[in-house]
């Protein structure tokens, strides 16, 4: 019964990066191909051997397993670790260096969500044209088209040009359309990082439904509570080879441990990884806590932001949150629930400062996620899951305050009125 | 590289490996692609008649504004002999082809790169951006040949039974510009400097093809040389089967053939050969 859906054996995928990268001009060529000898006579003279200016980069190396079919793989590792590179070479976008992978059954792919859609096109010639792009036929659209439409809640605005949505129902289109593709291999590359979190748990339980029905799912996430829930298997890849293969719960609790933390409470945002057009228009550069001071449980908490705007942005709002490393948001701090927005100039910079009177979150280590909003609801920037910080016990914190899961992740004091029957304990 | 075969349950295999050299062009794939292809043709055109402010009109503004501009100068100011047609008829039968072609040497060269969204993140057979790319310049090439053919009668020239062979030189200038847009679009991935090169062929290009001038101009010795390049032929035949001058030589219509077929075949197997790199460098 449990016929093997993906067979890789030795995968090795390696770039070339540095001076002598992949792009080169024509010219450049040729006058490296009519150098080339007088530069190897050169060095042989010398006595040195050929050197080039090449770094070679494995983003795989020889990368062994097997998937059976039905089964739902997780697969997790740090940014670099090779698991896009992975899925890029399963599904056919790239070629290995080496090695080979056999795959049974057609493959759909959503490395991520409204691939090739068309501002300028209607909702519904983009459901066309993104069915078409991820190997969907015109039948099999006609044949899912109100069903898409109505997972993706935009009904009224199916003839109106993509470029008038605002991005929350861009993101509801795009994956309302790929979740109905149906292969028999579906390898699915964090396209859940994006969308309210209502929407993401629709978009959770669509790829619960195709795991049920007995297909064989790839699922590269940061979200380990989504791997946790989805996956029975997970492939724990570090610097481009496995390092763990095996039941889901018991790996995902391995990699959480290892994590490491960030101790610095400045965080750098300039060269974080962010999706979609998040920080085109307006960017997020850095943000400190506390002056650069450890974040103290029981104390206030002052986070410095640093921004710069690319373009003229209206009705600016900034949040930001702690989520446990599962993945679950535990609190949000946003500028506008009880406070105007702002504009903000094309070409300006600054720093915006947040403060909260006390910081009730259990001492431990946490997710941090910050995000900017501009007056139409969509995303400036958006850096879910960026760093890692921890919470240390404050002066207020009591002794006994340990991150006890029963105890949830605030626990507070309060304020208590004894009844005079009941006598204060002194031990 | 990816050889997919299909088993008794119709499930099919895919095998994934390094490819090396020259590689099959996988026509059969590129078939069962063909509603994408489809598609993107459809998406190329519809966007470029939304987006336009003249929209549909700017195939008809190229051809005609062209016309009258030579006619101008090399008709009337040049006096360059138009084999005894009037020269604005002379001239957009050989535009109109022309356009189509320079639509695919310079659309077709940059379709990969203008794609580049598309081939880093979904696998599908490559060559169907520049294909899609080429031929979606027919449906500007249809409307300004209505305008042509309008053209035509008013200057009492009336088809004869020669238009018959005129799908033939249609399909010449698609498999030249097709052939031309292969090499190009994919060496425009590997080289950045391609870009650069490509509006300055394409002026040069039309220099040697006989748009502006009539090819009888050509001494009959060096007609064959002349024929290595296909417009060439396309240019001759679109006069010969529309105005009725000149004649078909074999001494221009082999080379042409032979040039045209050995680009597009060239271009395919290039094309198949580098593909691999396309996802990384684009």
């Amino acid at each position: 019964m449990s016929e093997i859906a993906i067979q890789v054996e030795h995968l090795s995928k390696q770039f070339r990066i540095g001076a002598n990268s992949f792009q080169k001009t024509f010219r450049e060529t040729v006058s490296d191909a009519m150098l080339a000898p007088a530069r190897r006579l050169r060095s042989a003279l010398r006595g040195q051997g050929t050197q080039t200016a090449t770094k070679e980069f494995w983003a795989l190396r020889d990368v062994s397993f097997d998937v059976n079919q039905g089964e739902v793989v997780g697969i997790i590792g740090h940014n670099g670790a090779g698991k896009s590179t992975l899925l890029k070479v399963l599904s056919r976008i790239t070629e290995p260096t080496s090695g080979s992978a056999m795959i049974r059954g057609r493959v759909g792919t959503l490395l991520e969500v409204g691939t090739g859609f068309h501002p300028d096109l209607t909702g519904r010639e983009n459901m066309y044209l993104n069915g078409a792009i991820l190997g969907m036929s015109r039948a099999e659209i006609n044949r899912k088209f109100d069903e898409i439409v109505a997972f993706a809640e935009v009904e009224q605005f199916i003839d109106t040009m993509v470029k008038h949505y605002s991005s929350g129902m861009y993101l509801r289109l795009a994956f309302a359309v790929a979740a109905h593709l149906e292969p028999e291999i579906l390898i699915v590359d964090e396209v859940l990082a994006v969308g309210d979190a209502q929407f993401q748990k629709k978009c959770l339980g669509k790829m619960g439904e195709v795991a049920q029905n007995g297909r064989t799912v790839l699922f590269v996430s940061h979200n380990m509570a989504a791997i946790r829930s989805l996956c029975q298997r997970v492939i724990w890849l570090n610097k481009g080879t496995v390092l763990k293969d095996g039941p889901s719960a018991s790996i995902v609790n391995e990699y959480l441990m290892e994590t490491v933390t960030s101790s610095s409470s400045r965080v750098d945002l300039r060269e974080a990884v962010r999706h979609y057009d998040y920080g085109k228009r307006f960017k997020i550069n850095d943000l400190t806590f506390n002056h650069g001071e450890p974040i103290l449980h029981g104390e206030a908490l002052n986070v410095s932001f640093n921004y710069e705007a690319y373009a003229d942005v209206y009705g600016v709002s900034f949040g930001y949150g702690f989520s446990s490393l599962e993945g679950t948001r535990l609190m949000t701090v946003d500028s506008d629930l009880n406070a105007p927005r702002y504009q903000i100039k094309r070409g300006q910079h600054g720093q915006l400062t947040s403060t909260i009177d006390t910081l009730n979150l259990q001492p431990g280590i946490y997710l941090l996620d910050v995000g900017v909003r501009s007056g139409d609801g969509s995303a400036l920037d958006y850096l879910p899951g960026c760093a890692q910080v921890e919470i240390l016990p404050g002066p207020s914190t009591p002794p006994s305050m340990s991150r006890l899961d029963y105890a949830g992740n605030v626990r507070l004091s309060g304020h208590w009125q004894w009844p005079e029957t009941a006598q204060e304990d002194r031990d | 590289m990816q050889r997919a075969s299909t088993t008794l349950q119709t499930t099919p295999i895919t095998r994934i490996e390094a490819s090396n050299g020259w590689v099959s062009l996988q026509l059969r794939e590129l078939w069962a692609y063909r509603e994408l292809l489809f598609f993107l043709i459809w998406r190329d055109v519809k966007v470029r008649y939304k987006q336009t402010v003249l929209g549909a009109a700017w195939a008809i503004i190229q051809p005609v504004f062209s016309m009258i501009v030579f006619t101008l100068i090399f008709g009337r100011l040049a006096k360059l002999p138009s084999d005894g047609i009037a020269y604005e008829a002379f001239s957009i039968t050989a535009l109109v082809p022309w356009a189509l072609f320079a639509n695919a040497l310079s659309q077709g060269s940059n379709s990969l790169v203008g794609n580049a969204n598309l081939i880093k993140k979904v696998y599908f057979p490559r060559l169907t951006v520049p294909i899609s790319t080429v031929l979606g310049g027919l449906v500007d090439f249809a409307i300004a040949f209505v305008v042509m053919f309008g053209m035509l009668l008013w200057f009492d020239i009336t088809p004869t039974i020669r238009m018959l062979a005129l799908p033939l030189f249609i399909l010449l200038v698609i498999i030249t510009g097709l052939g031309v847009s292969l090499w190009l679009s994919a060496l425009n991935v590997q080289f950045r400097d391609i870009r650069y090169v490509i509006p300055f062929m394409a002026q040069l290009w039309q220099y040697g093809s006989p748009v502006a001038y009539s090819s009888s101009l050509i001494p009959n010795e060096w007609r064959w040389l002349y024929g290595l390049n296909p417009m060439a032929g396309v240019i001759d035949g679109f006069r010969w089967s529309l105005l009725g001058t000149g004649q078909i030589t074999w001494s221009t219509m082999l080379p042409s053939v032979g040039i045209a077929l050995f680009l597009l075949i060239t271009g395919a197997l290039y094309f198949r050969r580098v593909e691999k790199q396309f996802a990384d460098m684009v």
